[in-house]
C-alpha cells in the first residue's frame, strides 16, 4: 500500500496540465500576444500621433505613407489604431480586474458567511443583475461624466455582479468539504478560509471568467464609445473611432471598419482562449472527481 | 460444465493512452442458473469486467484481445442496435446506489416496467403483473401499492431492491450486480440479501456478482474469482475458496478480513487512564428552533466518557448521529442542551469560543480521505499548517518535524512535496491521521476513517492506530459502521440508535451478551463466512424483530 507510485488520477492530472495548446489555442494566444505587444509599444511604432492631423483628405484611401488611410478629419487611421490598442486593453483589464477583484472578495464573504448575509446581498446583486448593462452604465456616466477613471470604475462596478454569481457558487461548493470543516474545526479565520483553502481551488474556472470577461468588458466599453460617452477625443478608442468614422462607410473607406475588426479579433481570440481553458477546466475536475 | 451462458475468453482491456492492461487474460464461465461472484479491491478490474458481460468498454479503454461471448454470440463485436436489445432483456445490470439510478419524478413503478415496454416484451398490464410478483419475490412490503411511490419515498434497501426489479422485470438470462448492498447498512444489507439470493433462484437466473466483502460474496454465490490488478489469482466454489485459499493473494485477503463472530470477542487487555472526555446528557441538532431547541434533533441526551489512551468505539447504522455527536464534540456543531469536559474543564460550545489549547487537545479526522485534505496544498504545507498553529513552529523548523510525522504514519519523507491527488486513498487518510498529530493531540475524533478504505489498507491503518496509542498514550474515540473493526481495536463499545446511546459498555461485554435488542439485530447482522449463515441470521432476525418492542429498521 506505500506504493511510491502516484495514482492514475495525479498521472492524468499532470498530463492534463502539461497538454500544450491546440491548434486554435495558438492562434488565440497569437492574436492576443500581438496586441499586447502592440500595446506596450505602441508610441515606438506608430508613425504619427494619434491627434495628429497629417493630410487635408478625409477618408483617404491607404497608401504607403498612410497605410490604413485616413479618418474623418484627416489624422492617420493605422496610428490611431496603435494608439487605441494601449487605451482599449489598458481600460478593459483594469476594469476586468475591478470587477473580478470586488466579485470574488463579496462572492466568497456571501458563501462562506451564509444565513442572512448571504441572502441579503444575492438578493441585491439579483436587483443589480436585473437592468440592462449598458442602461446602468448610461446611467452612471450621464450623472458622473465621461472620464476615463470613471468610465474604468463603472465598467468594473457593473460587470462585479456577475463575478459575482460566479465565486459564490464556487465557493459554495467547495465550502461543503471536509477539508474546510477541518480547516474550521482547527479555528482558522474567515480569511484564511477564503484565500488559502477556497481561492486556490477555483483558480481555474475564475481564469477562464477572467478572459470572458475582459471580452464582454471590451464590447461594454466599445458600446459606449460608439455611443459617445466612451473615451474622449482626441484619444483614440477602437469603438470611439468607428463612431467617428461612421459617414465613411459610404464611400468605402477603411476607418470604421479596422476598428471594428479589431475589437472583433480580440473577442473571437478571447473567446476561443476561453473555450480552450474550460475544456481544460472540465478535463481535470472531470477526472479528479470520478 | 455443460452448457456455458456467458463465457469470457482470456480478455485483456487496456488504457488507450498509456496502454496499461486493467484486466490481463482473464478467463471465466457462468453456467445458466449459477451465481459467480468476481472479488477484487478497488482498482482490481471487477467492475470493468463485470460491464463487459453488457458489452459495454468503458471510455478510455479497450479491449487488446479475447472474447465475451453470451451464449454464443460475441459481445464485443456487435453493434450498438444489437447491444441494445440485448442489454435489459438478456442481461441486465443492478448498480450499487439505487438512488442514482432513478428517476426522481417519476413513479417507481412505471419505471420497473419499462425495459419490458421499451424492449416490447409485453404489454404493460402484463409487465404491472410481473412486476407485482417480482415485489412479492423480493419481499417489499405492500407491494400492491410499492409501484404507486417515488423513489424519495421508499428507503434505501427497499430502492435497492427495487432496482432488482427492473433488472429481473424482462426475465433476463444473467444479471450483473456490481456492489448492490455495499452503500447498505448492515442490518439492512442481511434483508437484501435474502431477497436478491431467492428472487435469483426463482427466476433461474444466472449472476454475476461483483463485491469486495468475502462474508457477503460466500453466502450468496456458488463459484468465486477472485481478482487482483486485473489478473484472476484464484478460481473455485465459495467455501472452498474460504476454507482453504491457494492462492497467496487470497490469503492476504482473509486474513485482513478480521474474523468475527457474536461471543468470540476477547476482553480488552489494555490499561486506561484517567478520564479526559466526559460528555453528559448532550442534545443537538440542525436547524435552530429558540423554543424548542433544534429542528431536527441528531443527538439526544448522549452521555458518554472516553478514558486516557483508550479506544471507545461508536458503532450505528448511517442517520443514528454518530458523525454528529463527533461534530458536537469537536465543537463544529453547538449543542442544544449539556456539557462537555476536557479532563474537568468545561469546553466551550463552538470552535471560535475554545481556546488554541483545547483546539489542539482535540482533533477530529473525517470519513473520506479524497474530500478532507485541499487538493490546492502540498502534504508539507497541510501538515506545516498544523505545527504552526498548534505548536508556533517557525517555517525553518517545520521541515524536519514534518518528516518525523511522515515517518510516525509510515510514509517515505519525499511525500512532503506531493499534493492528494498524488497519493492513493489510504495514504491519502494516512496524511489526514498525520495532521492530526501534527498537534500533538490527547484525543483523535475517528469519523468512519476506514470505511472508504480497502480490507487490506483499512487493516494497516488500524495497526497504525494501535501502536500510535501504545506508544503515544493517544484515546481515540473510534466511529464506525464495521462491527468487526470496532471488535478488534476497540476497549469500549456505544451503541447509537435514532441519536441515542442505547448501550455501552467494554467491547467483549456488548458483542458477545447484547442486551438492547437494537444491539442484538446489529451483532447477528454482520455477514458471516460459514455456509448457510445467511438463512440462518435471516430467520433470527425475524423473531428479533417481532420480540424487541419499539426497535424498527430503516429496511
Amino acid at each position: 500500500m506505500t506504493a511510491v507510485k502516484p495514482s492514475s488520477a495525479a498521472a492524468n492530472l499532470r498530463n492534463a496540465k502539461r497538454r500544450t495548446l491546440s491548434a486554435t489555442g495558438v492562434f488565440a494566444v497569437a492574436i492576443l500576444l500581438l496586441w499586447i505587444l502592440v500595446a506596450l509599444f505602441g508610441p515606438f511604432l506608430a508613425p504619427h500621433n494619434e491627434a495628429d492631423i497629417v493630410s487635408d483628405a478625409n477618408f483617404m484611401r491607404p497608401t504607403a505613407e498612410y497605410l490604413l488611410g485616413t479618418d474623418y478629419i484627416g489624422r492617420d487611421v493605422f496610428s490611431r489604431l496603435i494608439y487605441g490598442a494601449r487605451t482599449t486593453l489598458a481600460t478593459g483589464l483594469i476594469a476586468t480586474l475591478i470587477a473580478e477583484c470586488l466579485g470574488i472578495c463579496l462572492g466568497f464573504f456571501a458563501a462562506i458567511r451564509g444565513g442572512i448575509v448571504d441572502s441579503v446581498m444575492s438578493r441585491l446583486n439579483d436587483a443589480l443583475l436585473s437592468f440592462p448593462h449598458i442602461m446602468m452604465g448610461l446611467v452612471v456616466i450621464a450623472a458622473l461624466g465621461s472620464s476615463i477613471p470613471v468610465l474604468i470604475a463603472t465598467s468594473g462596478f457593473v460587470y462585479a455582479s456577475a463575478v459575482y454569481r460566479i465565486a459564490r457558487a464556487l465557493a459554495m461548493e467547495l465550502r461543503e468539504k471536509e477539508f474546510i470543516e477541518a480547516a474550521r474545526a482547527r479555528g482558522e479565520g474567515t480569511w484564511w478560509v477564503l484565500s488559502r483553502e477556497i481561492l486556490p481551488n477555483t483558480t481555474l474556472p475564475l481564469l477562464t471568467d477572467f478572459a470572458l470577461r475582459l471580452s464582454f468588458i471590451i464590447l461594454f466599453m466599445s458600446s459606449l464609445g460608439f455611443l459617445g460617452l466612451g473615451v474622449q477625443p482626441p484619444t483614440a478608442d477602437w469603438g470611439s473611432m468607428v463612431r467617428e468614422n461612421m459617414e465613411g462607410l459610404g464611400s468605402g473607406s477603411l476607418a470604421p471598419i479596422i476598428p471594428a475588426a479589431a475589437i472583433a479579433s480580440i473577442t473571437v481570440a478571447l473567446n476561443l482562449l476561453v473555450d480552450e481553458l474550460s475544456m481544460r477546466t472540465g478535463r481535470i475536475y472531470g477526472r479528479t472527481r470520478e | 460444465m455443460n452448457r456455458r451462458l456467458l463465457d469470457i475468453q482470456n480478455l485483456t482491456i487496456e488504457s488507450v493512452a498509456t496502454r496499461k492492461p486493467v484486466v490481463s487474460g482473464v478467463s471465466l464461465a457462468i453456467a445458466p442458473g449459477e451465481v459467480l461472484a468476481i472479488i477484487g479491491e478497488s482498482g482490481s478490474g471487477k467492475t470493468t469486467l463485470g460491464l463487459t458481460a453488457l458489452g459495454h468498454i468503458r471510455p478510455g479503454l479497450q479491449v487488446a484481445s479475447g472474447r465475451v461471448l453470451l451464449d454464443g454470440t460475441d459481445l464485443l463485436s456487435m453493434g450498438p442496435s444489437a447491444l441494445r436489445s440485448m442489454r435489459g432483456r438478456r442481461v441486465a445490470y443492478v448498480a450499487q446506489s439505487a438512488a442514482a439510478s432513478f428517476n426522481p419524478s417519476l413513479m417507481i413503478g412505471e419505471q420497473v416496467i419499462e425495459p419490458a415496454l421499451v424492449h416490447g416484451i409485453m404489454p404493460a398490464d402484463k409487465a404491472r403483473a410481473r412486476a407485482l410478483e417480482l415485489y412479492h419475490d423480493l419481499s417489499m412490503p405492500d407491494p400492491a401499492n410499492i409501484g404507486t411511490r417515488y423513489p424519495h419515498q421508499v428507503s434505501g434497501g427497499q430502492l435497492q431492491r427495487l432496482m432488482a426489479a427492473m433488472a429481473m422485470c424482462c426475465g433476463p438470462q444473467l444479471l450483473v450486480l456490481d456492489e448492490p448492498t455495499t452503500a447498505l447498512d448492515v442490518t439492512t444489507q442481511i434483508g437484501v440479501l435474502e431477497a436478491f439470493k431467492r428472487a435469483i433462484r426463482q427466476q433461474g437466473a444466472a449472476a454475476l456478482y461483483i463485491s469486495h466483502d468475502l462474508a457477503v460474496v460466500s453466502q450468496i454465490a456458488d463459484r468465486v474469482v477472485v481478482l487482483h490488478n486485473g489478473v484472476t489469482q484464484e478460481e473455485g466454489p465459495s467455501q472452498a475458496i474460504i476454507n482453504a485459499p491457494k492462492a497467496p493473494y487470497t490469503r492476504t485477503l482473509l486474513s485482513a478480513y478480521k474474523q468475527w463472530a457474536p461471543g468470540t470477542v476477547a476482553a480488552p487487555t489494555a490499561t486506561v487512564g484517567s478520564p479526559l472526555l466526559t460528555v453528559s446528557n448532550i442534545t443537538a441538532g440542525y436547524g435552530q428552533n429558540p423554543t424548542r431547541g433544534p429542528r431536527v434533533v441528531a443527538v439526544k441526551s448522549v452521555d458518554l466518557e472516553v478514558r486516557r489512551s483508550s479506544v471507545v468505539a461508536i458503532i450505528g447504522e448511517s442517520g443514528s448521529g454518530k458523525s454528529s455527536l463527533a461534530r458536537v464534540i469537536a465543537g463544529l456543531l453547538p449543542s442544544a442542551s449539556g456539557e462537555i469536559h476536557l479532563a474537568g474543564t468545561r469546553l466551550p460550545k463552538t470552535v471560535e469560543q475554545r481556546s488554541k489549547d483545547q483546539l489542539r487537545r482535540i482533533q477530529i479526522v473525517f470519513q473520506s480521505p479524497d474530500v478532507a485534505l485541499n487538493p490546492a496544498h502540498t502534504v508539507e504545507q497541510i501538515l506545516g499548517r498544523s505545527l504552526a498553529l498548534f505548536g508556533g513552529k517557525r517555517r525553518r523548523e517545520r521541515g524536519a518535524l514534518v518528516r518525523d510525522i511522515l515517518e510516525m504514519v509510515q510514509l517515505p519523507a519525499d511525500f512532503a512535496g506531493r499534493k492528494p491527488s498524488e497519493l492513493s486513498g489510504g495514504q491519502k487518510q494516512r496524511i489526514n491521521l498525520a495532521r492530526a498529530l501534527a498537534a500533538q493531540p490527547e484525543l483523535i475524533l475517528c469519523d468512519e476513517i476506514t470505511s472508504a478504505l480497502d480490507p487490506v489498507v483499512a487493516a494497516s491503518v488500524i495497526d497504525l492506530l494501535r501502536r500510535l496509542r501504545a506508544e503515544r498514550g493517544l484515546a481515540f474515540m473510534f466511529i464506525t459502521h464495521d462491527i468487526s473493526t470496532a471488535a478488534s481495536f476497540a476497549d469500549e463499545i456505544a451503541v447509537m440508535y435514532r441519536g441515542e446511546i442505547v448501550e455501552r459498555g467494554p467491547t467483549d461485554k456488548v458483542l458477545n451478551r447484547p442486551e438492547h435488542p437494537y444491539t442484538k439485530i446489529l451483532v447477528d447482522s454482520v455477514p458471516q463466512l460459514e455456509a448457510g449463515w445467511l438463512e440462518a441470521a435471516a430467520g433470527r432476525r425475524e423473531r428479533l424483530l417481532a420480540s424487541a418492542g419499539g426497535v424498527i429498521l430503516a429496511d
